[in-house]
């Protein structure tokens, strides 16, 4: 596989980030980066990764299904994350989260017919003195309302 | 950046640069005693350096509330392998949110808290294991690692002491699990966070098979502030069996959320009433969770006369935890809250120990059935059975930290599970409006 100069660049260092003949730990950092810019964990990728670290593409896959962030199939461009744990529960997340939902037509784990948006109902984010939190792929968002949150998805749907 | 207004109450020793400009750049880390503690310490014997850690009763702020000097002085220096320094800083204890304010507005007191550790233990390795959903941090860490390589406070012979140290960030990839230490190591090495089986401790047997210090993102941070002023200055600013400060992230039904560094041995009430600007619509306290959401629950009559520290929280059968505060006020459903956490650890539980997985799937089970009034009168005996049966029977907290909560929410407000019983609405649910914030 072929990758951005960039994503070789951060693949190399991790390779030498670990002590000699321990090259398997960097495999969830490289499946976590290269996921961003291939858009999902490919089968293609998987084999990819468990060559450059040195295991089979079966612990590689092993590996894969334990963690949330690891994805096999495509998000949308925009992965609306909704906290609703509970420091957002007390401020009302599950019903923001119900309200994304409506919003952009999908439930859980979903993906809009365009491929913009995905919606997820996350675990604690680690932003619950300012709840209700959502994260927009990597972006949090603080203090969201069901307003707020209508005018960041339309914001972002004008983007494209 | 910072989320919210700081408070007058606060005592700010780990985060006294927070709000400074450019907080997180080596200029002003170096402009404000950065990397003094550093030197200080290369001068010490690395018993001398754990002793001062011990003299300044610190202990893990991660949740377990493990003396850090103690854990220290456990790695054996004189093994032949190589020791290693990995930084938890998976913070994802439901209501923590206190490390990513020290690595986004302060990441060198990290780095030197890392070095300083390497110093006491012969470490010249280190990773800082940062979770999935922190990926803006990663590149903050990094930043600020670049910038300590290219100033010499990282890398060979640091600042001429002879000493060496490389440090690197480590992503995690979305797992609760992998912020208990050994499921972290599983993790880090690139393996599914399942935990290992103890003895051996990290100390012994860690990263690699290698000794190795983990403590929390915090812990590290505390060291710069304890060396530089001394293990004596910093245990004054706490209670006697507890020293320093602690970062509290107060969450839930109050006026002021936010993260504020306090004291320990803090007044729950004050903290309350003057930092967290008193409950939100006048309301009642009707529930208290010190420190993250596996700890018991406390009422509001048991936070009568409560401070913030490992004693008073322990006399009230509760701990003081990751200093992820939850107020909850006389609106809040205790049932539907109870359901929200047990959906938790049951998604969040590894599958390895039977007494988790299959406990925290049925008490889900059991309080959902319980908050659509589909509950009978001997669930709610059924629900404190199963948690207590889950306790102490598996190989890492995870099972206690879902059986805790859950036995304390059922004992003490048992009156609201028959409320639900019957097919009886949600009695909360009338209240349970939102709120514009």
């Amino acid at each position: 596989m072929t990758f951005s100069p960039q994503l070789e660049a951060r693949f190399a260092k991790l390779l030498e980030s670990y002590p000699a003949g321990r090259q398997r730990a960097a495999m969830i950092p490289m499946l976590m980066y290269a996921q961003d810019e291939v858009g999902s964990v490919t089968d293609e990728l998987v084999e990819e990764v468990a060559q450059r670290v040195g295991v089979t593409p079966l612990q590689v896959n092993e590996v894969i299904s334990y963690y949330t962030m690891l994805h096999r199939k495509p998000l949308g461009t925009y992965h609306v994350q909704v906290c609703t744990n509970i420091s957002c529960l007390l401020h009302d997340g599950d019903r923001l989260y119900e309200h994304a939902c409506q919003k952009l037509g999908i439930e859980n784990h979903g993906v809009t017919p365009d491929g913009q948006f995905s919606i997820e109902e996350v675990e604690c984010m680690g932003a619950c003195s300012w709840a209700p939190a959502v994260q927009i792929n990597y972006d949090f968002h603080h203090f969201v309302t069901p307003e707020k949150l209508d005018r960041l998805l339309d914001g972002l749907r004008k983007k494209q | 950046m910072l989320y919210n207004e700081p408070s007058p109450l606060e005592t700010r020793v780990l985060s006294r640069r927070f709000g400074m400009p450019d907080s997180e750049s080596i200029e002003t880390y170096l402009a404000t005693d950065g990397y003094q503690a550093f030197l200080k310490a290369a001068k010490m014997t690395p018993d001398e350096i754990i002793n001062e850690m011990k003299a300044s009763n610190l202990r893990g702020r991660g949740g377990a509330g493990f003396p850090t000097g103690m854990k220290w002085s456990f790695v054996p220096r004189s093994s032949p392998k190589p020791k290693y320094i990995v930084v938890n800083a998976d913070e994802s204890e439901p209501g923590t949110c206190k490390d990513r304010l020290l690595m986004e507005n302060d990441p060198h007191q990290l780095i030197e808290g890392v070095l300083i550790a390497g110093l006491a233990v012969d470490a010249h390795v280190g990773w800082i294991y940062i979770r999935g959903e922190y990926r803006y941090l990663i590149e903050v860490m990094d930043r600020a690692l670049a910038e300590a390589y290219q100033r010499g406070w990282l890398g060979k012979n640091i600042q001429g002491t002879g000493f060496d140290f490389e440090l690197y960030t480590h992503t995690g990839a979305g797992s609760y699990e992998c912020g208990e230490e050994s499921a972290l190591l599983e993790s880090l090495e690139g393996k599914r966070g399942v935990p290992r089986i103890r003895p051996p401790f990290p100390a012994v047997a860690g990263a690699f098979q290698c000794p190795t210090v983990l403590n929390n993102v915090e812990t590290f941070c505390a060291a710069p502030p304890i060396l530089l002023k001394g293990g004596a200055a910093f245990a004054a600013l706490g209670v006697p069996k507890a020293g320093g400060t602690k970062l509290t992230c107060l969450t839930g039904h109050v006026n002021k959320p936010g993260v504020y560094e306090l004291k320990l041995g803090f007044p729950v009430k004050q903290m309350i009433e003057e930092v967290g600007g008193g409950m939100r619509n006048g309301k009642k306290l009707k529930a208290f969770i010190p420190g993250g959401s596996s700890c018991p629950v406390l009422t509001a009559e048991e936070c009568e006369g409560a401070t913030m520290d490992y004693d008073s929280m322990a006399q009230r059968k509760s701990m003081l935890g990751s200093g992820g505060v939850v107020i909850m006020d006389e609106d809040t459903c205790m049932v539907k809250a109870c359901l929200r956490l047990m959906k938790f650890y049951s998604h969040e539980s590894c599958g390895w120990c039977i007494p988790c997985r299959e406990g925290t799937a049925w008490l889900t089970k059991i309080m959902t059935r319980f908050h659509s009034g589909g509950g009978s009168q001997q669930d709610i005996g059924l629900l404190g059975d199963i948690a207590k049966n889950m306790l102490g029977r598996t190989f890492c907290p995870l099972g206690d930290a879902a059986a805790l909560p859950m036995i304390s929410i059922v004992e003490k407000f048992r009156h609201e599970f028959e409320d639900h019983l019957n097919g009886k609405p949600c009695p909360f649910e009338h209240s349970n409006r939102m709120v514009a914030v």
